[in-house]
């Protein structure tokens, strides 16, 4: 497979309550290997999936928070959340993880790999995508 | 063009299974190509055999069942969601020691990457869900 394609995985949902932010985060691993352009969007609750000290000891649901930050060694490094779906919440970039990934372009220097983004700035990344998939 | 879908909620509790059994009919009707069908999350469940709905209603495995024959669709149950929710063939009862198989004519399970080379192989991915 020669053809390389912009695939987008959108995350609308917070990460526990429900297993679309986990089964959702197995298919960009798996993704990661097929040397596709990719990139992820956290929408709405999705933004809850970056938030910084997460503790889910008392729901007996698995933190896999933890898993965001090995994206950088897949290459998947441009993690683009909306700041509107930010600030509905109350939340700031300073709430969220610190997420890195290693440019081998510019001497393996480590870089942010959450990019927030307007509302209307996204919608323009979704429009350039080949594939959106939606958990 | 050439299509694939992805459905990822089980059978009657939403509506996305009904909408993309209606969706692939009406493309394949309309001389389109269906490159794959991936089922994700509870949309495993409706690969399963052993369900039993009434009579009076639709019955929206043995449909799916019924459209692969047909037309020769490839229905694909991915296998780390099915192996949650107890969605099991031949080999993955062996592999996990269950005792029995529940998998649905037409379908097969295997791995998430049947769905990333759909998105790459197909004009369109459609995506049906909640």
């Amino acid at each position: 497979m020669s053809e390389i394609k912009k695939f987008m995985y959108i995350n609308r949902r917070a990460p526990y309550g429900s297993i679309y932010a986990l089964e959702g985060l197995e298919v960009v691993l798996i993704g990661a290997a097929f040397d596709q352009d990719c990139c992820m969007a956290f929408v709405g609750d999705g933004v809850f999936q970056l938030v910084r000290g997460q503790d889910s000891t008392q729901t007996g649901m698995k933190n896999f928070s933890p898993a965001y930050k090995a994206l950088g060694d897949y290459d998947v490094n441009r993690l683009y959340v909306e700041r509107e779906s930010l600030a509905e919440r109350g939340l700031s970039e300073d709430d969220l993880m610190e997420l890195t990934w290693e440019d081998e372009d510019d001497d393996w220097a480590e870089k942010p790999s959450i990019r927030v983004v307007s509302r209307e700035e996204l919608a323009r990344l979704m429009e350039e995508q080949d594939v959106l998939l939606n958990f | 063009m050439i299509f694939s879908i992805m459905v990822n909620e089980g059978p009657y509790t939403h509506q996305a299974s009904d909408t993309a059994y209606h969706f692939a009919a009406a493309a394949l009707a309309a001389g389109h190509e269906i490159y794959r069908v991936f089922f994700y999350h509870d949309g495993v469940n409706n690969g399963t055999r052993l369900t039993t709905p009434p009579q009076d209603d639709r019955n929206i495995v043995h449909r799916w069942s019924e459209l692969a024959e047909k037309h020769g669709l490839d229905l694909v149950v991915c296998v780390a969601a099915a192996q949650r929710r107890g969605i099991v063939d031949d080999d993955e009862a062996k592999r996990n020691s269950k005792d029995a198989d529940n998998i649905a004519p037409g379908f097969r399970i295997s791995g998430l990457g049947q769905l990333i080379e759909a998105g790459i192989k197909s004009d369109r991915l459609m995506e049906f869900g909640d």
